[in-house]
């Protein structure tokens, strides 16, 4: 069991949140200074290469809890070297909260409250994780190795 | 066979405990059954029509006798006494209490086995051939291998919540005995003139209302790349993979509509994206793992003489019984298929008595297959007598593997919410249909497999002969296929004609089967027949 500190507003980031809200994916790349995106579950986040500099946060949608996508574009965000703030709004529940934090999301927007204490527990639980993801863990095959 | 460490140890009792508090919350109201529902489900727990189901996961189909005795426990205290092998090497209960489920999952981590991801849109335990480590014609043990992408697929942060589900397939053999090209990514061990290994992918496959047999995007994979490869793999299904209807999800469906070409490009451009993260485990991980599976400790120079002035032994040596790598050694498959009886259920003294076997005659290790049998791999010719004899006198000494009254069937109707129809009384009159020994040695290999609905979990269409359930217009009415195969040859079965009533079936199964016998040449099987005329002549034969 990991001791995790849970932030009231989940959002696990000490620098100054972005002020604007984020636009959809064609307005962000057609508005040269915007600085928040949001993106659908069908968007190609890859697209916003060429604008990671000026990129504060980027939003993902998750329509429904089961539709995953947001998890895969979250971590080609953070492989593409996006440092900004990854933030999951929507059916944004709980149980899902430590495999959204491995995959890079660092701030969250639930549709419905989460209870502090079952996330702290959710998210503290595994001492261990068998793959390295995109929140810097040591997956258990680099510890049996050294 | 593998063994915890710490690390996997902790990681099974984390998850007991955080589903613990999962069902704590679902019965106080804390969250909806909606929101329950896949935290369930990925612990192995299905709703059905009269209880809750657990199914327990058998990694690549590998167990010892500590964890046979304990699902025999599990059997006892928590269910009526009994339990169900599935068509993925799995262990069902279908009589769990919600409450219960939780201590079950403590007990069985106690002897490091768990339920995870053994349903749910997730990657499922992996399945593999269950001669593993025994066979005469594998190129070496995959298990390892199995073992390996067991741990990168556990709790998969980005792939936990796809499209559907997503099943692999393993062997290191060219005859396929885990139906690998019927599995979303069937992979094949394989080695090259230096030795490296490597595997070939193919992917696409599966069964359901849907059937494909899977496309070979990859002749040669280096085998420690196989991480990263099935990352890129889960990726493009489950950034493009269809979530607008759950009849069209699988990653089948993705492979079809872009074409294995494309698919396969898209395939090779991700794994170039993401190689520089080197998320693959290195070999000396592998290493680490396959130290588990080094051979038992054989006893050189034994006989390969049998005893065989037995007349039911040797039957039963006749049909049960396989070559081994090592002399005067023999694989034993068990059938589970006894005349009448349901396919893959065991008794807890039955699990009890398998355990023994396995423990005393074969180094303690017990392999349940696809076709819901199990098999003892590691048994001293010497032996075989009485460990047939131990088999026989608990019903277990069956010998009528690959003939037709060694069904596979999935549960049906009896259990099942989605089926249309049962399956269990129409498996139970067609081997009855055929008991006689004499008749069913006649007919030869003849792979019968029945599913009470379109999802296809009795596999139908890799059936020589399949059995599809559907409801039409309220009553059971059952169609019948010929001609599909789960092995290296896969191929799907096609719909012969108008369905039947359960005892029509049976009867065309029989004229089928009769025509075959009279039109057949020297050394065919029923599939090579049919292979080779088509299906107008029992067509004919089946309607007049």
């Amino acid at each position: 069991m990991v001791e995790v500190a849970i932030p009231a507003n989940l959002r696990f980031r000490n620098d100054e949140p972005a002020d604007e809200p984020g636009v959809s994916l064609d307005a962000f790349l057609d508005q040269p200074n915007a600085v928040s995106v949001r993106i659908e579950g069908g968007d190609d986040v890859r697209r916003l290469a060429p604008a990671l500099d000026r990129l504060k946060l980027v939003e993902i949608d998750f329509p429904r809890f089961r539709d995953g996508r947001g998890y895969s574009s979250a971590r080609i965000l953070r492989e593409m070297g996006y440092t900004g703030e990854l933030k999951a709004v929507g059916d944004v529940l709980v149980d899902q909260l430590l495999f959204m934090r491995r995959c890079g999301f660092d701030s969250f927007g639930p549709d419905q409250a989460i209870d502090l204490d079952v996330a702290a527990r959710a998210l503290g639980e595994y001492d261990y994780v068998y793959q390295q993801a995109a929140d810097g863990r040591v997956p258990v095959w680099k510890l049996r190795h050294g | 066979m593998y063994r915890y460490d710490k690390f996997d140890q902790a990681i099974v009792d984390t998850r007991v405990e955080e589903f613990r508090d999962q069902v704590r919350r679902r019965i106080a109201g804390e969250m909806t059954d909606d929101q329950f529902k896949p935290l369930r489900l990925k612990n192995g727990l299905y709703l059905q029509l009269h209880a809750y189901m657990l199914r327990v996961a058998v990694p690549y189909g590998t167990l010892n006798s500590q964890q046979m005795r304990t699902l025999a426990h599990i059997a006892r205290k928590y269910d009526r006494g009994y339990g169900h092998f599935t068509t993925r090497q799995n262990m069902q209960f279908h009589w769990i209490r919600l409450e219960d489920a939780p201590e079950a999952l403590a007990d069985l981590a106690k002897v490091e086995m768990h339920a995870i991801q053994t349903s749910g849109e997730s990657i499922r335990n992996i399945s593999a051939d269950q001669f593993a480590g025994a066979a005469a014609d594998e190129v070496c043990d995959p298990r390892p291998w199995a073992e390996l992408i067991r741990q990168f697929t556990t709790f998969h942060p980005e792939f936990s919540y796809l499209p559907r589900k997503f099943k692999i397939g393993l062997t290191a053999s060219d005859n396929d005995r885990a139906a690998i090209k019927l599995h979303d990514v069937g992979l094949q061990v394989l080695r090259d003139d230096a030795g490296n290994f490597g595997f070939r992918v193919f992917v696409g496959g599966g069964m359901g209302r849907t059937p494909f047999v899977a496309h070979l995007i990859r002749d040669f994979l280096p085998a420690t790349s196989i991480c990263s490869y099935l990352e890129a793999i889960l990726r493009v299904w489950n950034r493009h993979g269809r979530r607008d209807n759950i009849h069209k999800q699988r990653i089948k469906i993705l492979v079809h509509d872009l074409g294995p070409e494309e698919f396969a490009r898209q395939v090779e451009a991700e794994w170039q994206a993401i190689q520089p993260l080197d998320d693959d485990m290195p070999l000396k991980e592998f290493e680490r793992i396959a130290a588990y599976f080094t051979p038992p400790a054989f006893e050189e120079g034994l006989s390969d003489e049998l005893d065989l002035s037995d007349p039911h032994f040797a039957a039963w040596v006749e049909r049960q019984v396989a070559p081994h790598k090592q002399a005067g050694y023999a694989i034993v498959t068990v059938s589970l298929k006894p005349i009448g009886g349901i396919p893959g259920d065991l008794t807890a003294e039955q699990m009890d008595l398998l355990a023994d076997l396995a423990d005393r005659y074969s180094f303690d290790d017990l392999r349940p297959t696809h076709a819901q049998n199990i098999v003892l791999p590691h048994v001293r010719k010497a032996d075989l007598y009485a460990v047939w004899q131990q088999l026989d006198s608990a019903g277990l000494g069956t010998a009528n593997l690959d003939l037709i009254s060694e069904i596979i069937a999935c549960p049906g109707l009896d259990y099942c919410s989605l089926a249309n129809t049962r399956s269990l009384p129409l498996t139970q009159k067609l081997s009855e249909r055929f008991a006689d020994p004499e008749r069913q040695l006649d007919i030869g290999e003849l792979k019968v497999k029945i599913s009470g609905c379109i999802n296809a979990c009795g596999h139908h269409h890799a059936g020589h002969i399949g059995v599809l359930g559907v409801d039409r217009k309220g009553t059971e009415n059952f169609q019948l296929l010929l001609g599909g195969s789960g092995a290296e040859d896969a191929s799907l079965g096609k719909i012969v004609g108008p369905g039947f009533t359960e005892d029509g079936v049976v009867d065309a199964v029989e004229r089928a089967v009769e025509k075959y016998r009279e039109i057949r040449e020297e050394g065919e099987r029923f599939l090579d027949t049919y292979r080779r005329v088509g299906v107008e002549p029992f067509k004919e034969a089946i309607y007049g």
